[in-house]
């Protein structure tokens, strides 16, 4: 497990960052916590020239609350999300989720912005992006631009980030009092991805109806993507077993599930419904 | 001196301090002047031949040494394979002559498996000989491959081997009783194909070797992940490099795991030795993960379809097993023995039945060498069985509890002769079986079981009453069914003149304790504390000829050679004492830690001045060597026979097909016990190993491609603490007649009776959809919930 000859270098702001990237363009590849890319360079599946180490720019780490919006640096660690009492209180699904990933070792070095520009198919922040609408800060060479959730993620481990681009903030809207959400994971065994994970992001209007609903769903297909037909099929209906169950139905429209050891295209469809079901009722029972 | 008994205590671990405070030796610490690191090329087909092999850049690449193929390795032999299957060497059962293939340590001619290695760069640094044999080209001519066992033998399936037409190894086949008859004269006769999946080992420490050739001596030193350094040493040695065995030695230090997979010899430490001659250099080698799931030889790989016949009062009157055995792509070291002498025999379990006729087909594919993998062919044997009395049990509407009850052997001692060659030692079976169902309390589980089942939630229990053959074994009868080695264990205890010891063991301790269960035994025969006992293991320069560890029998063999030593270093003391006591040898006893005139404790030598007295002779016996050191060798007169009686309780989730473990409830007789707390730990580890093997672990290839995709612990799912409950475990204690400590053997028991436990409770929760089997394992969630959509369509 040794990786192919490479040049590290370490960033301390953002700015030196960018020029690195300007410099040695395609050549260079970001690093984060480490988690994905280090595997992928040490089985030589991954062999950059040169390696940007932008894991303890400060700039890009913490937790803010700007006017009723949380702001979450891209390297904030997966463990510094799992224990903020900001985001428990005013965003209680990203430490849920947080919770779901890997062990501490991986949360203890592994980060949001890592996580969310690598766009694993199976990996759990995308499903939680997605349900709670969040907004991306990208800083490039011509300055910043905002990507929201719906165009972020693209493909198979590719989002909308450009080459010479550093995806610098995550921003997501506070959740109020009538605002609950809960992830529901099937893990896979051995990696403890999610083989098919649910978001959701409920809005009750008081009267024991669902106003609106924001779900998102990884690991099934290629790529992480909002389940729009169980939004559309549960927004207004009451938040009780009967009306989940119909709207989960749906959760597998238009998702382009993928076969592979953990199941076949049926069995992960019907895993979706399984999970959109159980992340929705977990949801609406929380306080 | 005197001590309280040591043996049956449950001492701490002594080397668990050094491991778990990062202070092992392992293999790869070892740094030597000159060291030269090996990257091997490896192919990335199942099955091409090798058109032309280009080394030219590579051998360019700063910091390398050399660069070697196959065709440079002139005067080498293929790895042997030990264990013969041929009919005129009357080994019994042979249908059709094992097909003794060759394997080359690099194959020049045809890669037959993802991983098979074709050339090596040796280089100064680990980056150096990675980077160059990434530079390495090969012209491969890739051609179609075969990978599942069901299919090899199958007409125009892809042929690995010129010298094995339509795949096959070998034919062989064992029984007794008039099989037709039983069928004929069944009330019920239930079929099932039974897929036992391919396992991979993961040892955690993964496979190493350190050549060191010099020069000047001519002396090479290999230190290698062993579990038996002296038939490492025999194998490459006599068979492969045509070395002398006085001039090499072969070290293995700390070793972290095998589970069989370090047994045999392979590939690379052959070539690593060979290297270190031509280089005149050390030559390193260690196996990262990857390349260990690609090499180290794989275990299980069977597809049985089994029959038993049943009278309608739940006797078992006839088994009759038909099983194809995928041996991969090459002959590992003891391969054949593995679905044959110890599956086979393992039949009769702790049943009394009519007939027994067991027929198993060896094949080659184009996947991973398979091998003994913990429990080794005994797993496989109980999985059949205990599968197939619960389909029987499920077929005649009865308890699967009462079908056992119904057919277990009464208790004995001494010999029960079954119908598959092997006589068992001593066993109370219903006795292990009662004490499970105290713990459990079997009743009260079904009413808990029927009201779950309202609710929409699905219980089920599975039982498995096993039998497993360990302390591996007679040299005679290995010998006549097909063993190229013995299979004794050598014992030397050296006291010093101050009256400590050293204890060599042929054994070898990658895991199980020795440093403490073997001090424990010495310590307490000579009632002396066990800080004065120090235990060396795993060096041929070391320890007299050894038969090393595997098939659980450490303890029993090893155990026993060290008792007998002990005894003969007791008698010697004797004379000794007589002589400075003025008595007569034969009036000395040893109490307490003193040699005393029988009943006169107050007329008495003490240990230390025994042992003293034996180093300065200066008042001495007549016609006494000096000295107090002994060896024995000892070859047991039968196998030994654990059994057990576990019990599991699962939950399966009715919407995705999860399965969760609730309960676990072990009852194990190992016989006596040294250290009931490693024999704790080794039932736990077993539990978890063989429930993973039902629930989680399983080498998938890829049919088209041939590709190993489950290739790493990223895909490969291992058992996690959270995947498992708190066992539950007791344990009856029936000492074996075979030796004289009464131990029978612990290190795989549990592997062997989890796995069909698991799995019978799995098809128990989903007995009321009409499910009584599943075929393949693991049963992953998706296996589960297509059983019940399948079992819900037919209703």
């Amino acid at each position: 497990m040794y990786p192919a000859q490479f040049e590290y270098h370490k960033a301390g702001t953002v700015r030196e960052a960018l020029d690195l990237l300007a410099k040695y363009k395609d050549e260079a590849k970001l690093l984060a916590g480490g988690h994905s890319l280090l595997p992928a360079m040490k089985l030589r599946l991954a062999q950059p020239k040169h390696v940007i180490d932008i894991g303890k720019v400060s700039e890009l780490a913490g937790i803010k609350e700007e006017g009723g919006t949380l702001v979450i640096g891209a390297m904030t660690t997966h463990y510094a999300i799992e224990s903020s009492a900001l985001l428990k209180s005013k965003c209680p699904l990203l430490p849920e989720v947080a919770g779901h990933i890997g062990d501490p070792m991986v949360r203890n070095m592994g980060t949001l912005g890592g996580s969310l520009a690598h766009a694993d198919p199976a990996a759990d922040w995308p499903a939680a992006v997605i349900a709670l609408g969040a907004e991306f800060v990208a800083e490039g060479p011509k300055g910043k631009r905002t990507i929201k959730v719906d165009d972020f993620f693209k493909g198979l481990l590719t989002t909308a980030l450009t080459e010479n681009e550093i995806l610098t903030e995550i921003r997501v809207p506070a959740c109020g009092a009538n605002v609950k959400c809960a992830y529901a994971k099937f893990p896979h065994p051995a990696s403890r991805f999610a083989v098919v994970g649910v978001a959701a992001v409920l809005t009750l209007d008081g009267g024991g109806k669902i106003s609106k609903a924001s779900i998102g769903i990884t690991g099934a297909g290629t790529k992480a993507t909002r389940a729009k037909g169980v939004e559309a099929a549960i927004a207004g209906k009451a938040a009780d077993a009967a009306s989940i169950q119909a709207a989960a139905s749906s959760a597998a429209d238009g998702v382009d599930v993928q076969a592979d050891l953990q199941g076949s295209v049926e069995y992960k469809q019907h895993l979706l419904r399984v999970f959109a079901k159980r992340a929705m009722e977990a949801a609406a029972a929380k306080k | 001196m005197a001590t309280a008994r040591l043996l049956g205590a449950s001492i701490k671990r002594r080397e668990d301090p050094r491991f778990i405070t990062g202070k092992g030796n392992y293999t790869d610490d070892l740094k030597l002047p000159g060291m030269t690191y090996a990257a091997f090329v490896r192919s990335p087909h199942a099955h091409a031949g090798i058109r032309k092999i280009d080394t030219a850049r590579a051998i360019k690449h700063p910091g390398v040494v050399a660069v070697f193929t196959g065709t440079d390795m002139t005067g080498v032999n293929s790895l042997p394979c030990g264990w013969d299957l041929r009919k005129e060497k009357n080994i019994p059962g042979v249908v059709q002559d094992l097909a003794m293939v060759p394997h080359m340590p690099l194959t020049s001619d045809v890669a037959r498996h993802v991983g098979d290695p074709v050339a090596v760069v040796i280089a100064d640094s680990q980056d150096a000989a990675l980077d160059a044999a990434d530079l390495v080209t090969v012209d491969w001519d890739v051609k179609s491959s075969v990978t599942a066992t069901a299919l090899a033998a199958q007409a125009g399936a892809a042929q690995v081997h010129a010298g094995a037409p339509g795949n096959v190894a070998f034919k062989w086949e064992l029984g007794g009783g008039d099989v037709d008859g039983a069928f004929k004269s069944a009330d019920v006769v239930v079929r099932k194909r039974i897929v036992n999946q391919r396992l991979v080992a993961n040892a955690m420490e993964p496979r190493a070797c350190v050549a060191r050739f010099e020069e000047s001596t001519g002396d090479l030193t290999l230190w290698v992940t062993s579990q038996n350094p002296h038939v490492h040493r025999l194998l490459m040695c006599a068979f492969v490099l045509g070395i002398p065995e006085h001039k090499v030695r072969v070290i293995s230090p700390d070793v972290g795991g095998g589970f069989g997979s370090k047994i045999f010899l392979y590939n690379e430490e052959v070539v690593c030795s060979w290297a270190s001659r031509q280089l005149k250099r050390p030559v390193r080698w260690t196996s990262t993960r990857r390349e260990a799931y690609m090499t180290d030889a794989h275990g299980r790989d069977h597809v049985t379809d089994a029959a038993m016949a049943m009278s309608k009062d739940g006797k078992i009157l006839g088994l009759h097993v038909k099983t194809t055995a995928n041996l991969g792509a090459y002959l590992s070291t003891f391969a054949p023995a593995v679905p044959t002498f110890l599956y086979g025999t393992l039949l009769n379990g702790v049943y009394k039945m009519g007939a027994i006729k067991c027929e198993v087909t060896g094949v080659f594919t184009n996947t991973t060498a398979v091998d003994a993998y913990r429990g080794a062919g005994r797993p496989e044997a109980c999985y059949v069985l205990e599968r197939m009395v619960d389909a029987a049990a499920a077929a005649l509407k009865m308890d699967p509890a009462d079908v056992r009850r119904t057919n277990f052997i009464p208790k004995f001692s001494g010999a029960y002769q079954t119908h598959v060659a092997v006589s068992y030692d001593s066993g109370d079976y219903a006795g292990a079986f009662d004490r499970l169902l105290q713990l459990f309390d079997y009743k009260k589980f079904r009413t808990e079981q029927a009201e779950a089942r309202k609710k929409g939630r699905y219980l089920g229990v599975g039982f498995s009453t096993y039998i497993e053959a360990c302390s591996i074994a007679p040299s005679k009868l290995v010998g006549a069914l097909g063993a190229g080695a013995g299979l004794y264990e050598s014992g030397k205890v050296r006291v010093h003149p101050t009256g400590g010891v050293t204890v060599y063991t042929g054994s070898h301790s990658h895991g199980q304790g020795h440093e403490t269960t073997f001090a424990q035994l010495v310590a307490d025969e000579l009632q002396i504390p066990i800080d004065q006992v120090e235990v060396v293991h795993g060096d041929t320069g070391a320890i007299p000829f050894g038969m090393g560890t595997y098939g659980s029998r450490s303890a029993s063999v090893g155990g026993t050679a060290l008792h007998m030593s002990v005894h003969k270093i007791k008698e010697k003391g004797k004379k000794i004492a007589a002589h400075l006591l003025e008595a007569s040898a034969s009036d000395i006893e040893y109490v307490g830690g003193q040699f005393q005139v029988r009943g006169a404790p107050g007329k008495a030598v003490p240990w230390g001045a025994v042992a003293l007295t034996a180093y300065v002779p200066h008042n001495y016996p007549e016609g006494i060597e000096p000295g107090l050191e002994e060896t024995s060798f000892y070859d047991p007169s039968n196998f030994c026979f654990p059994f057990g009686a576990h019990a599991c309780v699962v939950e399966v989730d009715g919407d995705t097909g999860h399965v969760k473990i609730v309960r676990y409830m072990a009852v194990d007789d190992v016989g006596n016990v040294i250290n009931p707390m490693i024999v704790d730990g080794m039932v736990h580890g077993g539990i978890a190993q063989g429930a993973a093997q039902a629930l989680w672990e399983g080498a998938v290839y890829d049919e088209e491609s041939g590709q190993l995709v489950s290739g790493s612990l990223m895909d490969y799912a291992l058992p996690k603490a959270d995947m498992l409950p708190m066992y539950e475990t007791a344990r009856t204690e029936t000492p074996t007649p075979v030796n004289p400590l009464g131990i029978k053997g612990a290190g795989e028991t549990g592997t062997i009776a989890s796995t069909p436990a698991v799995v019978n409770a799995v098809v128990d929760a989903l007995s009321g959809f009409g499910v009584d089997h599943i075929e393949v394992m693991p049963l992953t969630p998706e296996r589960v919930w297509k059983t019940v959509q399948a079992a819900k369509s037919k209703k």
